[in-house]
């Protein structure tokens, strides 16, 4: 981190308000302390996040006293672009990966730091700590700059910029177990609680408010449930679960026996399809 | 975890123990490399699978892949499981490192999944620069080949001290004891003087499991570990503590007017408040004040901790430098001796400019000479005069600026460096330092007592470089001729360096090649910048036909003594003219590498003056130039000039 606020001009950490969010988050105060991080925090909203997502977002930037910019595609809320009537992919597409293009292209943000990890999915297994993107915010799989020892090269020339992955290394357990020793608040709905939810293809979707169109038939009903990921309501599906304290969560995961990201549907549309959606400019 | 660890983590007090364990679990890094289809894939699939770490979703998502795409029938291929990217799945290769985690009771890793495949060698040594140990895998049907003996070089050479010996497929060798005792006796041969602290030699089989965690009743007359039995215990020696004291300086920290800070990661050695350090660079030294960080101020900090000192007196300090124990100095100088490997498709071209990131610090720096190259399949020595993609060598080194460092062998972080293309910010080789160059430091510059401003001075001028640059037959020496003269008829004392006539004598052993035109530009620039010192205005009228050897005589002179003129003509033009019959001669093949046919021009991006000689007659050009020199201030304004 501290190479990049060194180097670039005008970095940004990308804030999703998950829990890897939070750890990079916290890495960042660590870093730069008793300074502040010397960047602003970005937060690309779709308008689809949990509700408590974004009000733990605003209490967490109100109580550290971070420069937060939230960003969102106005030309898609225009279009009332949603997962329902555009399907998971088109929505993705436009509210979160050309979102993410149109922010970083109007503040002119040359380094964009981003909690992915390369436990989570397999073409993250192959990226860099430091992602070159070319002006277009593209990438490039087979023309990676190689990354040897501690020694970044982070040299762009303008309107390129490069996707830095503190947390390349970590694991889904080490986020956790950190979360746990360092004492790191996180959104609640990875909290169980009691919460409305309808099945949906053999998984929980929570009715977070009015917008989600219930299919015929469909009843919310009231089950204990949290969430092991965050994304935009209609698309992250719950898991049912009791595990209401940050033990009991470290507990359940260590007998979960389906990986972290099946919860996100977009990863399902099509074989290869978490590739493809980087090489566009997706996270 | 099995079924009962899982039942026992549900009981809280035995949760937070096995969270305790897991945190106090070591980390093991390393890396698996072998020819394409050694099953190295297939061996991480096997180390996740059998290490319980594949989830239900990925193994039926492997499972409708395996059908699709498996080699290996109606079995599940596990290295669907590693094989990230779409391209080399179709493929069927690996072609970039990927990055796995999995954890045993005991130690916690992280394998580097690299490629087989001779042109990607790079990316192997991206892999290993940053593993304690290496995985070597070898075909047993095939024994060692060429891509085994490139890799474990490479391994050798980025300083990894463990290596294991995998021969995989044995199962298909009917599990014999000659056919791998063979090959590890070919191996020992050859790896011999690779400096290799540990050689574990393992029988296996990646697709049924034989010996990756489960001893294997096949191959009951090996005694040795397993391979999981074996990473999990093999010594690594960490302990970068014990060594004198380095901390990189990545970030002045600052938040205000009475906070000033230096942060960086302590490469070697510890530290506590009181101890005397030393910036290595200018030799300045103070005392620790605090070492600062978010939980607190600590009473000591070791190897690895990232931290923030303050220091006891106010001493220049920025990104880059070195703070060192005072008694314990590294190196300093600007001429180090260092192995590369060469990682870009365009070639290590010695003399021209590039850039060197070693620790946090950047520097423009050339390879003054390539020592040998060294043949990866033969280790023999062979001498290069250009090093291509995958090549690895012995060379020199010499930087803009003095810069601290350690040999690579004694210190990782001190030694390590990467060299970036200025133009295009590629990364394009890695190096380690092996030394530093002594000469550097013993010849120092004499101060004269008359200087290029006396000089100058005493000739009412300011000197300069006019740097004419464009194709062959454009009217380069013409127009340069002409400034001259008018610049002779006021009085003013000039001296011009023609491309024909250097090469007549200087450069006379020089030819065409590109790492020829490199020493041709680089001995031209050097000369002119001693003629710019004995105060002369000096006119250059080369070809020069790259962007970066024209930038390294910018970067050579001070700041306004380089005046680019770009003599632009389009190419038919110049061959229209062809008043040397040159490209006449070009065009049947006769002369090659000849610039603008056979041989690139790289037409200046921000030249001082553009002459467009089709609009422009060359008087008129000449005067063109002799009112920018006035209006810049280059000769005396007190003077009126009649041109």
């Amino acid at each position: 981190m501290r190479e990049v606020a060194a180097e670039f001009k005008n970095p940004v950490m990308l804030y999703s308000i998950g829990k890897d969010s939070s750890v990079m988050l916290h890495l960042a105060l660590k870093a730069f302390a008793p300074s502040k991080p010397p960047f602003p925090f970005m937060h690309v909203n779709t308008t689809w996040k949990f509700g408590e997502m974004i009000k733990f977002r605003d209490e967490t930037a109100a109580r550290l006293g971070l420069n937060l910019i939230s960003h969102t595609n106005a030309e898609g809320v225009v279009n009332n672009v949603n997962p329902f009537d555009h399907g998971s992919n088109v929505f993705t597409n436009i509210m979160k990966t050309d979102a993410l293009k149109q922010a970083l292209t109007e503040h002119g943000f040359d380094a964009a730091f981003g909690g992915a990890r390369r436990d989570e999915e397999k073409s993250r297994a192959k990226e860099r700590i430091f992602s070159f993107r070319t002006a277009n915010h593209g990438w490039d799989p087979k023309n990676q700059r190689p990354e040897l020892w501690n020694l970044y090269n982070a040299r762009v020339k303008p309107g390129e910029s490069i996707r830095v992955f503190p947390l390349s290394n970590w694991t889904e357990l080490d986020i956790w177990q950190y979360i746990l020793l360092e004492k790191i608040p996180i959104v609640p709905l990875y909290f169980a609680k009691m919460r409305p939810v309808v099945q949906r293809g053999g998984q929980w979707i929570m009715v977070d408010d009015e917008r989600l169109p219930l299919n015929p038939g469909e009843v919310p009903e009231m089950k204990s449930v949290r969430f092991r990921t965050l994304g935009d309501y209609p698309l992250t599906a719950a898991v049912e679960s009791e595990a209401d304290t940050l033990e009991t969560i470290v507990a359940e995961m260590l007998v979960a026996r389906t990986s972290e990201r099946s919860g996100r549907l977009i990863d399902h549309d099509e074989a290869g399809s978490m590739e493809k959606k980087k090489r566009e400019g997706y996270f | 975890m099995n079924a009962i660890a899982m039942e026992e983590a549900l009981d809280t007090k035995a949760l937070v123990e096995y969270l305790a364990s897991h945190e106090q679990k070591s980390l093991l890094r390393f890396l698996t490399c072998g020819s394409v289809d050694d099953g190295k894939s297939t061996l991480i699939g096997r180390l996740l699978y059998d290490t319980k770490l594949i989830f239900e979703d990925q193994l039926a998502s492997i499972e409708k892949d395996s059908k699709k795409h498996g080699t290996v029938g109606d079995d599940i291929d596990l290295a669907l499981l590693v094989d990230g990217l779409q391209a080399e799945r179709e493929q069927g290769i690996t072609i970039d490192v990927a990055y796995r985690f999995f954890t045993t009771d005991k130690r916690k890793f992280i394998v580097a999944d690299t490629p087989g495949h001779e042109q990607y060698t790079r990316n192997m040594a991206t892999g290993a620069s940053n593993s304690d140990l290496a995985v070597i895998l070898i075909d047993a049907r095939k024994g060692i080949l060429t891509q085994t003996r490139r890799h474990s070089f490479i391994v050798s050479l980025l300083g990894i001290k463990h290596v294991v010996l995998a021969v995989n497929k044995i199962d298909l060798m009917d599990y014999s004891q000659d056919v791998f005792e063979k090959i590890v006796a070919d191996y020992k041969t050859f790896a011999a003087d690779f400096g290799f602290e540990t050689l574990q030699a393992i029988p296996l089989s990646a697709r049924y499991g034989d010996n990756v965690l489960t001893r294997s009743e096949k191959l009951d007359w090996y005694k040795g570990p397993t391979l999981v039995e074996h990473l999990e215990s093999v010594q690594i020696d960490q302990d970068q503590s014990e060594k004198p004291f380095r901390l990189q300086v990545q970030w002045v920290n600052r938040p205000d007017l009475n906070f000033r800070g230096f942060s960086g990661t302590i490469s070697s050695g510890t530290v506590k408040p009181g101890d005397e350090v030393l910036v290595a660079g200018s030799g300045k030294s103070s005392k620790v004040k605090a070492i600062v960080t978010y939980d607190g101020d600590l009473a000591r900090a070791f190897a690895g901790q990232a931290v923030t000192l303050t220091l006891e007196d106010e001493i220049d300090i920025s990104r880059g430098d070195v703070l060192c124990a005072i008694d314990a100095r590294p190196e300093v100088s600007d001429q180090f001796q260092a192995r590369l490997i060469w990682m870009s498709e365009q070639d290590l071209i010695p003399g021209r400019t590039v850039l060197v990131k070693i620790g946090a610090r950047t520097v423009s720096a050339s390879v003054t000479e390539i020592k040998y190259q060294t043949d990866v399949n033969t280790f023999a020595h062979i001498a290069a005069k250009t090093l291509k993609l995958n090549e690895v060598a012995v060379v020199n080194f010499a930087l803009q600026e003095t810069v601290a460092f350690d040999p690579y062998a004694e210190n990782h972080d001190m030694g390590a460096f990467i060299v970036i293309d200025r133009v295009s910010n590629l990364t394009l080789g890695a190096g380690m330092v092996d030394h530093g160059l002594r000469r550097a430091t013993n010849v120092h510059w004499q101060a004269l007592d008359v200087n290029k401003a006396t000089r100058a001075g005493a000739k009412g001028q300011k000197p300069v470089v006019l740097w004419f640059t464009g194709l062959s037959g454009a009217g380069k020496s013409t127009i340069a001729n002409l400034v001259e003269k008018k610049l002779l008829s006021l009085n003013h004392h000039t001296y011009l360096l023609d491309g024909d006539n250097v090469r007549h004598g200087l450069n006379k052993d020089l030819g065409f090649t590109d790492a020829d035109r490199v020493e041709n530009i680089r001995r031209v620039a050097e000369v002119s910048k001693l003629m710019v010192d004995a105060g002369l205005i000096t006119l250059v009228s080369f070809i020069s036909p790259f962007r970066a050897e024209r930038q390294m005589a910018r970067e050579l002179l001070g700041p306004s003594e380089f005046v680019e003129i770009y003599v632009s003509t389009p190419l038919s033009v110049a061959e229209q003219r062809d008043v040397k019959g040159l490209y006449a001669r070009a065009r049947t093949g006769e002369i090659k590498n000849f610039t603008g046919i056979s041989s690139p021009y790289e037409f200046p991006e921000n030249p001082e003056v553009i002459v467009e000689t089709t609009e422009t007659s060359p008087e008129v050009a000449a005067t063109q130039i002799v009112n920018f020199m006035i209006s810049n201030g280059y000769l005396d304004s007190d003077i009126e000039y009649i041109i």
